[in-house]
């Protein structure tokens, strides 16, 4: 039984994985504490005939620190969370010159969209290939992400990826590679019968082989 | 803890307000929040869509709802005197302003009926013939908002109806005025709801 | 509105036992104390149905490729063709799970049997304020139950876009392969928004309204209070949920254009309007839970609950941020990211009051003298298991990490730890500790214990592993994981959860048997049988027509245990005076 997280390949994995690892010990540390202090009062405290419990109502100062301490934690916690959530997704953070791709989904598939040897979307050496989605490693990448019927999320978990394709609505969504390989788009919201095998695979390239790349889709694409 | 602190103290209970006023209060929030459910959407849909909403009074016949809402108006006005005269003993004013209100409320009714035939059958919209709840988000918003609005107000003509035949059986007096003043806040709410639909749907 | 006018108030009642046919009685019964076990056996046949719809999940999920399912055979063509479940009704379970266990097995035992049985009975009056609304709040879910079992045998099933029915696929048949079954199970919220929101009338205007001489606002036993800020949630979100169900159900059948892209409507505002709705939905499904947890705990400790007063606070605090942070279920939707860093500011600060709670539970076991018993063994289960779900969502609180685990098994582990291990934890709980107050029987310890183990141990054994698989990154909701890359290697976690649900369904059965069994062969009952303080266990078991001979007078907080100044006995009662029962208290 392998519970981890896949291998990360890209730039903003590295955060959200560290990002990851500190919660998981802060929770953890936590999980101990509480779980260990609840077995230890039910063996210590367990009834007993004639025993009488302590009377208390509480106290202020236990509280006040049970209030404080998880809240400046959180608070930490929040507002590191905030920074990286910006870096990855907020508008001003999007690359300006990044390699733009087209990516529609539709029950029960994804259409991605190619800018060609141009670069650019939107001109005549655009093509489109089915459930194959290839882009070039260490090269800010954005996708237009739209959808055609219903709601659909796109989820390359190597790429710690995930944006909901929403119909009506293009939304950006940049990220870098940072090495070659082979993976997969997945599906992750509820979309209907094929929901389970909408699915994509995923290649990232070198810089040259995209190109070599491209230059053999293109013409098939044209015919 | 000492107990000669609280031991004995016994407060009074509850609110200084009869049961049945509360329980109306209370229903009264979660219909704000049933009605602001949809206004809120009306609100979004509208800024999200602007261009396919109609010029007021192009599609809507603003006149008529106009005096639609000055009826609704004078029924709340003619409730409150129905609480009055209940409050006073005054049989014959407690007989005569409920049905007052009942009728005001039917009329109400009536003329949404009449708008509603108007628009389905005769009213154009982009083109085609008739304005229905599948025109588009106006339609759709305005059909919803009014329709439901219409299903409250026909909810409380029903009660009024039933709290007149009681008029005219003696059932209300001055000591028992709670029904009326309880049918009389569900009514003025059902009012409020209207000016503020006839602001957003066919004023603005 | 005809009825709250008609209606008597509920301290008119006489409490001598009138002549009633048996129709009034037991079917058509305006006494709180019926429909509060009416709705009790309601919620635990859906309980029923909710974990077979599980079940028949996790096979699939397990043994994707494998058919051969067993009894497959009963099953109609359009749901197991030669023993493989078909995608179709994979959806449906899906969905349908998710909605028969929250909106009706969880939601209304939580507040439908306990709202009922406890407000009256421990505020000290004779019944609710509204009994005949009271009465309608529990016939408004028949129709709901009814229609939701029949949604599975209409052409095209039941509901498959899942419990939280986003817009379009919910609301477009040709795209989802489900016309009726989804307007069917929309009907079904708007009868139980309705039901829902009757009953919270009752149990607000009951609680603001109906106690008994000197029993305060502060006086107010736990239960009442958390039951109390649950009807107020009820009341303001349900509404907004019916609204938007209608406006749904206009999409799918009038032909408006609500949530529809392509008539310029908007498939995030049903999600806006969902979770609005959606988050005081989880307060709801969890404030009542804590309430019988610090009942139970300080009961079964011998202590009054630590910190009764920050108790309070925090539930009210949670009641009010929970309708603020609705938007941290939509952080990977599309909307706008820098909305998303105002919901996560919300969301960590509502993490406070639960953190908070947990605390102030481990303070009323500490230097107790705690009564192990199976009703305190689910509240203490309920305290260890709720701290595990309240951890895990700081995961998905922090927007970054949420990316990677939003819609994987992670999040389900995340709400059953919440759900089960916390609301269903308590609710079992519950059911130990009151079922003596309702039926005047005990139910069996030695088999309430066995349950207690079995459930969680196979509870933990189901859950737990969703957490790694979670990692993994399996995504919600999919009938045949196999096929993906990263999801290879999962099979054997698959599995054991699928044995382990299968025992802990199975342990059901146990309690189920304990229940009906315990009814006619517990043993009897004394009045008090926890010697409890609160009030409902001042009367007899099971309480008579109208609860009180005598209206009770309330002296002093809900959870005297082991005062130092009270002899012969660790308890005082809330009518009992202490300068009577002990003289040396009085004299301070």
């Amino acid at each position: 039984m392998d519970w981890a997280l896949p291998p990360n390949y890209s730039t903003f994995g590295v955060v959200i994985d560290q990002l990851f690892w500190i919660i998981l010990v802060i929770t953890g540390i936590a999980f101990l504490l509480v779980e260990g202090g609840i077995l230890w009062f039910c063996i210590k405290y367990r009834g007993r005939e004639g025993a009488k419990a302590h009377y208390t109502h509480g106290s202020n100062r236990m509280e006040i620190i049970w209030t404080v301490i998880p809240a400046i934690i959180i608070a930490i916690l929040g507002a590191y969370s905030a920074l990286v959530w910006d870096d990855i997704k907020g508008s001003s953070n999007r690359p300006a010159d990044a390699l733009e791709f087209l990516v529609v989904g539709k029950q029960f598939e994804w259409n991605i969209t190619y800018p060609g040897m141009d670069r650019t979307l939107g001109t005549e050496d655009d093509f489109t290939v089915r459930n194959q989605f290839h882009f070039p490693v260490n090269e800010d990448v954005t996708i237009l992400l739209e959808s055609e019927d219903v709601i659909h999320s796109f989820f390359i978990p190597e790429l710690r990826v995930k944006q909901d394709a929403v119909p009506g609505m293009t939304i950006p969504v940049w990220f870098d590679a940072t090495q070659t390989g082979n993976f997969e788009i997945a599906c992750a919201e509820l979309c209907g019968l094929g929901h389970y095998y909408m699915m994509a695979s995923v290649t990232v390239h070198s810089a040259a082989d995209f190109d070599a790349w491209q230059a053999s889709q293109a013409p098939a694409a044209a015919q | 803890m000492a107990y000669a602190a609280t031991a004995g103290r016994v407060p009074e209970r509850g609110l200084d307000v009869y049961t049945q006023k509360v329980g109306m209060w209370v229903f009264l929030c979660s219909e704000v929040m049933f009605f602001a459910g949809l206004i809120g959407s009306y609100v979004v849909l509208r800024f999200g869509a602007a261009d396919t909403w109609a010029e007021p009074g192009a599609v809507l016949n603003v006149r008529v709802t106009a005096f639609n809402t000055f009826l609704l108006i004078c029924s709340s006005v003619t409730m409150v005197k129905a609480f009055a005269a209940a409050q006073a003993g005054d049989q014959r004013g407690i007989q005569i302003y409920l049905l007052g209100t009942t009728i005001l409320g039917a009329t109400f009714l009536g003329v949404q009926v009449y708008e509603y035939t108007e628009l389905v059958l005769h009213q154009s919209w982009q083109g085609s013939h008739g304005f229905t709840p599948a025109a588009g988000l106006y339609g759709a918003t305005f059909f919803t908002m009014t329709g439901f609005h219409g299903f409250h107000v026909l909810l409380g003509v029903i009660c009024l109806a039933w709290a007149t035949i009681r008029a005219w059986r003696g059932h209300w007096g001055a000591d028992n005025t709670h029904g009326i003043e309880v049918l009389g806040l569900y009514w003025h709410f059902v009012d409020l709801v209207w000016i503020i639909l006839f602001t957003i749907v066919y004023l603005i | 509105m005809a009825t709250i006018v008609a209606e008597a108030t509920g301290q008119a009642i006489l409490h001598e036992e009138h002549e009633q046919s048996f129709l009034r009685k037991y079917i058509f019964s305006t006494d709180h104390k019926v429909i509060a076990i009416q709705f009790l056996i309601y919620t635990l046949f859906f309980l029923m149905i909710g974990g077979l719809l599980a079940m028949l999940m996790r096979y699939q999920i397990a043994w994707p490729a494998r058919g051969q399912l067993p009894l497959g055979g009963i099953f109609p063509e359009s749901m197991v063709a030669s023993g493989y479940i078909l995608p179709e009704f994979y959806n449906a379970l899906v969905t349908m799970h998710g909605s028969v266990m929250v909106f009706l097995a969880i939601m209304p035992m939580l507040v439908g049997v306990w709202a009922n049985y406890l407000i009256p009975l421990q505020l000290g009056t004779h019944d609710m304020a509204f009994p005949r609304l009271n009465m309608l709040s529990f016939w408004l879910m028949v129709p709901a139950g009814i229609l939701t079992l029949a949604s599975f045998f209409v052409i095209g099933g039941a509901a498959g876009a899942g419990w939280t029915l986003y817009a379009p696929l919910s609301a477009r048949p040709d795209l989802s392969g489900v016309g009726l079954g989804q307007i069917m199970w929309l009907a079904a919220l708007v009868f139980i928004g309705l039901s829902s929101i009757l009953g919270s009338v009752n149990y607000i205007t009951t609680t603001i309204n109906l106690r008994a001489p000197g029993m305060t606002w502060m006086r107010m036993p736990l239960t009442i209070w958390s039951l109390f800020i649950t009807a107020i949630l009820a009341l303001l979100a349900m509404p907004v949920l019916s609204a938007a169900g209608i406006m749904l159900v206009f999409d799918q059948t009038i032909g408006t254009s609500f949530f529809l892209p392509e008539g310029g409507g908007q498939p995030l505002l049903w999600q806006h309007l969902f979770w609005f709705f959606g988050h005081p939905e989880v307060y709801i499904l969890i404030l009542p839970a804590m309430g019988f947890t610090s009942e139970i705990l300080s009961a079964g400790s011998r202590k009054p609950v630590f910190g009764y007063k920050a108790m309070v606070l925090a539930l009210v605090s949670i009641a009010f941020l929970g309708f603020i942070v609705w938007g941290h279920h939509m952080f990977q939707s599309g909307m706008n990211p820098m909305l998303g860093l105002t919901f996560t500011v919300s969301t960590l600060f509502i993490a406070v009051p639960s953190a908070i709670k947990t605390f102030n539970w481990m303070g009323t076991m500490w230097r107790g003298n705690l009564q192990l018993h199976t009703a305190m063994l689910f509240a203490i289960g309920f305290v260890a298991m709720f701290a595990i779900g309240g951890l895990s969502g700081v995961f998905m609180a922090s927007t970054p990490v949420d990316i990677y685990i939003h819609d994987t098994y992670f999040i389900v582990a995340h709400i059953h730890y919440v759900l089960f291990g916390g609301s269903l934890f308590a609710l079992f709980g519950a059911i130990y500790f009151w079922y003596p107050k309702m039926f005047g029987r005990m139910m069996d310890e030695t088999m309430g214990k066995i349950h207690f183990w079995l459930t969680f141990v196979f509870f933990n054994l189901v859950f737990f592993p969703m957490h790694g698989v979670g990692m993994v990154g399996m995504m919600r909701r999919i009938y045949d994981s196999t096929g993906y890359a990263h999801l290879q290697g999962i099979e054997d976690s698959n599995a054991l959860i699928t044995w382990a649900a299968f025992g802990l369904f199975a342990s059901g059965f146990l309690f189920a048997f304990n229940f009906f069994w315990s009814l006619k062969k517990g043993r009897k009952a004394e009045a008090n049988p926890w010697n409890a303080t609160t009030l409902e266990w001042q009367t007899p078991s099971p309480p008579k027509h109208g609860n009180w001979e005598e209206v009770p007078v309330v002296y002093h907080g809900p959870h005297e245990y082991s005062h130092p100044d009270v002899e012969d006995k660790d308890w005082l009662a809330q009518n009992e005076r202490p300068d009577v029962v002990s003289p040396a208290a009085g004299s301070h």
